[in-house]
């Protein structure tokens, strides 16, 4: 278990975070560093099994069905990178605490790199394919939070738009690449996983499912040509930077590379396309790397590069390759984020992150100076600190595997370039910046930073010195551990000493050091011909070209169809769904009538059948007499709820029937504030196509009814009939339904109910509609106060309305009735009171509020069922039992009618809200007219 | 019994598709009132038609209806009304903010009255 709250503390800490920092800067800090302690801690129990090479595999139930289960292990590799994760975190937390500005949220920094670092904690630990898939993308979201922190700045937001855009893409093809290797596999486990690589290799789907999944890895990891997304994420708070670079984000695509060895290396695809993206990426991003005036763009640069020789390790394929792929990655997550680290202090200090101006810091900074030299030697691969160890390995797997190549010495070559200009890049990050000069007008004067913002810095930049000079005493065994989880057995024999002989690795790496000394003294001429190439050599002028070209083709195609005309979109979605229609039906070949039995005809039916026709007739013809037509549509809701009872539905007929009377009365209080008449503006043709499409329609849709009518068709309502008594305890079926057997659906529906009225509360709020001061035939409107006598009645019939409710209600479980009719009869009932007495005479003697009721309503439905799940039954079980009442007799009690109490109070509150707040409307505007236009009146 | 059936829900579906085309938000509710209506019923028949048999269980019943599609169609109904309130506000509010009742908000419109 303890593997889940590993990842869970960081996403509950975030929110803990962001609370804090309302106590001030600091309490937000302590509370994330706390957090990540926490996680750490609870980390322990489970790290001892994988340090000696076993695999901790933790389930929770989660989905069972989908065969998705919150599935975590720990080996090696993934102990590795939680550590990593979790210890560099730390270090940087302490380090932003500083860095910040008095003006930035500390509570949304550190919420957002709670959720960062426990998204890749889920990454990292995740067993299951497709929940390692969930948290990679919720690396990309919540990394895009983070480099968009400074929202006010354009380079942040576009920065962060470009690499959820990438790493989103590459995701999606991961996902592609995960469904056809689970396929591929028979399992989305890794364990089954990489215990099948032969199978998985020899599939036909192999290739493609390769492509896919290196895209994913390769957009994260920016790998050539994704490459150029992380230069731009630069424009995030340096600790970020130096967060996503070392120990996480850009390091999720290599872990991926780690984790996936065994079951996908090892082909002749795998090692073509995986040495050729990571060797391009290697030599580009050192190029760029050392052409970047900016500090962080430099480190940006070098970082690509240097993800691109972690690539290129693995690659090759070979178990001492994977090795020192791994060696790489721990050494180049510490010297990255101390150089990161040590960047952000100066660009702190200084203000500005221009090269051409930082100059001869020595002398402000010597401290600071000597820390980032240490860091910058490792990067260059200078003995004795750790980058010179396993940048000696990676020279030395190039020479094997090139051995049995033709052209062996090309990629050897290649890989020494590759270490020259990364030789002169670290040069020039500790020459132009400690020394050449004096500083070039600097914004500020700057001097060492505070004490404890080092300290994570010292931290690092020990570890770069003690692995360098003690690797056997110190990085030996974590580095055996995390190798043999890579491999998923035991690793190969290798050494770790600084001094092996002389041998062709030794040589490269004397090589590239002469080299790139050589090359940064020779800088002059090469400066001068990169600014020359320089823009054209820009992949971001690509991404630009391609995403303008996609949202303009996308335009056109919205423009294309949508002409803004909604009666046009109208049109085309009958038209469309007539022809599927159609076509439905001529292809299936089924005669139009079936075989079922009819009904014979009787002269009531023909006459309701006649009124219908003739009403819904009546209303079109009459449609632009606005009032009129309304009256005449109440007809029809009348008459459908008699075809109701006819056909043995009395539920659905007392719905009809109160539904009828609150759209009618919601209709004439609306169209109140509409013009009474609807103008003529369609010509003749227009209305000639508009009825031929309404005809064709009528007519579909009467040969679908007739079809269907006239079959036979298998029912499950047996169930529902046999079940209802003894199960659900109640004889009104469809009541027992609603309540009990789809309770869960109908929770749904007076949510939908719930929210339409809040949504019409809330476009109600602050409406201002003048109302009319004449009438259709132009005659002044009359002011007269609420008829006395209707006034009175309904005064009188109030309770007995609510009485007929209760028992409505009350009874609607065994007979016709239930919450949702009750709820509209209270309904009418009080709306009654509204009109006939008035909005403001009726809101003093009922002030409650309406939204508690709703609220209530959803809630005790939603208890109903959460109480099921607590006495261990599937949520919204009920149960029930017979009480004997005196007088009233044998009584049954549901827990059903508590759900049915919410329904109740859902259908009151909403009809009601929206009603009251479109009659106080009315009075807003009635009191305004009147005021102007009763002298005229009266 | 079953063509009266399937006559009704067909004009019913006719006048309200006619309204919907309408160029005006008030004839616009009006057609999908209707249309609702259309709906609802041809969603309840497909239950077939059952005439004097309830689904109220009772001993003395020779047969039900069936009860799925009533139970369907009443939330239907009750949804309907909250899709046309939600419908019809909107038509106020755009009445409020554009000055006019026409569906696409444009073509001047007639002021208040």
């Amino acid at each position: 278990m303890n593997l889940l709250f590993v990842v869970l503390i960081p996403f509950m800490g975030a929110g803990l975070a962001a609370w804090m920092a309302g106590f001030g800067r600091l309490q937000s800090a302590w509370m994330a560093g706390g957090v990540t302690l926490t996680a750490l801690l609870v980390l322990l129990p489970a790290a001892a099994p994988s340090f000696i090479g076993e695999t901790v595999i933790q389930r929770v139930p989660w989905m069972p069905r989908l065969g998705l289960d919150l599935v975590f292990r720990l080996d090696g590799l993934g102990l590795l990178f939680v550590l990593m994760i979790l210890g560099i975190g730390l270090l940087i937390i302490l380090y932003a605490r500083y860095y910040l500005a008095e003006r930035d949220s500390m509570g949304r920094f550190y919420g957002y790199l709670l959720l960062f670092m426990g998204s890749m904690l889920g990454v990292v630990l995740s067993e299951n394919l497709i929940l390692l898939l969930m948290f990679w993308e919720m690396t990309s979201l919540s990394s895009f939070l983070l480099i968009s922190y400074w929202q006010h700045r354009e380079d942040a937001r576009i920065g962060a738009r470009m690499a959820l855009t990438i790493t989103g893409l590459g995701g999606l093809a991961l996902l592609g690449g995960f469904v056809l290797l689970g396929e591929i596999a028979g399992s989305y486990d890794l364990s089954v996983i990489l215990a099948s690589g032969a199978a998985i290799r020899a599939h036909p789907l192999y290739p493609p499912m390769l492509v896919l999944i290196l895209v994913g890895a390769f957009t994260k990891s920016a790998q050539f040509p994704f490459h150029f997304w992380l230069p731009h994420a630069m424009a995030a708070p340096t600790p970020v930077s130096a967060y996503l670079h070392s120990a996480t984000l850009v390091k999720a695509g290599v872990f991926l590379l780690a984790r996936l060895f065994p079951a996908l290396s090892g082909t002749t695809e795998w090692s073509v396309l995986v040495i050729g993206t990571g060797l391009t990426t290697l030599l580009v991003g050192a190029y760029f790397a050392l052409f970047k005036h900016d500090l962080k763009g430099l480190l940006a640069y070098s970082t690509i590069s240097h993800l691109g020789l972690i690539t290129l390790l693995f690659g090759i394929g070979t178990p001492l390759a994977a090795v020192a792929g791994i060696f790489h990655i721990i050494n180049h997550a510490t010297f990255k984020a101390s150089l990161f680290m040590a960047a952000g202090i100066i660009d702190h200090e200084c203000g500005t992150r221009d090269m051409r101006r930082i100059n001869g810091l020595w002398q402000f900074m010597p401290y600071t100076g000597t820390l980032a030299m240490v860091a910058a030697a490792a990067m260059a691969g200078v003995p004795l600190f750790n980058g010179f160890l396993s940048k000696e390995m990676f020279f030395g797997e190039t020479v094997t595997f090139s051995a049995s190549h033709t052209w062996e010495w090309l990629l050897p070559t290649a890989v020494v370039i590759g270490g020259i200009l990364a030789v002169a890049y670290s040069l020039r990050f500790i020459h132009d910046v400690f020394f050449n000069g004096d500083p070039v007008d600097l914004p500020k004067t700057p001097h060492e930073p505070p004490r404890w913002m080092k300290v994570p810095v010292e931290v690092l930049v020990a570890a770069c010195l003690l692995v360098g000079m003690l690797p056997a005493y110190t990085v030996a065994p974590l580095l055996d551990m995390a190798a043999e989880g890579v491999l998923q057995a035991a690793p190969p024999d290798y050494d770790l000493a600084i001094w092996h002989g002389v041998n062709a690795a030794v040589l490269m790496s004397i090589a590239a050091l002469i080299g790139g000394a050589l090359v940064y003294a020779g800088r002059r001429p090469l400066f001068a011909l990169a600014a020359q190439l320089e823009g054209r050599l820009d992949a971001k002028a690509v991404y630009d070209w391609v995403l303008k070209h996609v949202l303009a083709s996308a335009d056109g195609v919205t423009r294309g169809l949508d002409s803004g005309s909604l009666q046009r979109m109208m049109l085309v979605l009958v038209l469309a769904a007539l022809t599927l229609g159609t076509a439905g039906f001529l292809s299936a070949g089924a005669p139009l009538t079936g075989d079922r039995a009819l009904l014979p005809v009787d002269p009531v039916s023909v006459l309701v059948a006649v009124a219908l026709g003739v009403v819904a007739v009546w209303t079109v013809i009459l449609h632009r007499r606005r009032l009129t037509a309304l009256i005449v549509m109440g007809a029809l809701g009348l008459l459908i709820s008699l075809i109701f009872v006819k056909f043995s539905a009395p539920d659905l007929a007392l719905t009809q029937l109160s539904v009828e009377v609150v759209t009618v009365v919601l209709l004439l209080l609306a169209l109140y504030f509409l013009p009474q008449h609807t103008p003529t503006e369609s010509d003749r043709p227009r209305r000639i196509r508009d009825i031929a499409a309404a005809t064709l329609a009528g007519v579909g849709a009467a040969a679908l009814t007739w079809a269907v009518l006239t079959r036979e068709y298998d029912s499950i309502a047996d169930f529902f009939l046999a079940n209802s008594v003894p199960g659900g305890g109640g004889g009104n079926v469809v009541n027992v339904i609603l309540v009990d057997f789809r309770g869960f659906d109908t929770l749904g529906e007076i949510s939908v109910l719930a929210l339409a009225g809040l949504g019409v509360y809330a476009m109600l709020k602050d409406l201002r509609l003048p109302g009319p001061t004449w009438d259709v035939r132009d005659r002044p409107w009359n002011w007269d106060m609420h008829p006395t006598i209707m006034a009175a009645l309904t005064r009188l019939l109030l309770p007995l309305t609510l009485v007929v409710s209760v028992f409505i209600f009350l009874r609607g479980h065994n007979l016709p009735g239930g919450g949702f009719i009750a709820g509209l009869i209270t309904a009418v009932a009080l709306i009654m009171q509204y009109l006939a007495n008035g909005v403001e005479w009726t809101h003093e003697r009922m002030k409650a509020n309406l939204h508690p009721v709703i609220g209530l309503g959803l809630l005790i439905g939603l208890l109903t069922g959460l109480a099921s799940l607590v006495l261990g039954y599937p949520f919204l079980t009920s149960t029930f039992t017979h009480v004997h009442w005196p007088i009233i007799g044998d009584f049954e009690l549901a827990s059903a009618i508590a759900f049915d109490l919410g329904v109740y109070l859902v259908v009151v509150g909403a009809t009601l809200l929206i009603l009251v707040h479109l009659g106080l409307m009315h009075d807003a505007s009635h009191v305004d007219a009147a005021a102007t236009q009763r002298p005229r009146s009266g | 019994m079953e063509a009266l059936i399937a006559l009704i829900v067909g004009v019913l579906t006719a006048c309200g598709v006619y309204l919907a085309l309408r160029g005006r938000t008030f004839p616009l509710v009006l057609g999908l009132t209707l249309l609702s209506y259309a709906v609802n019923l041809f969603l309840f028949v497909t239950g077939r038609l059952t005439v004097a048999l309830p689904a109220v269980i009772s001993e003395e019943a020779a047969g039900y209806a069936d009860p799925l599609p009533q139970a369907l169609v009443l939330t239907a109904i009750v949804i309907s009304f909250g899709m046309t309130a939600f419908l019809i506000m909107l038509a106020l509010k755009a009445r409020a903010e554009l000055g006019t009742d026409h569906v696409d908000g444009q073509r001047g419109g007639s002021g208040p009255r």
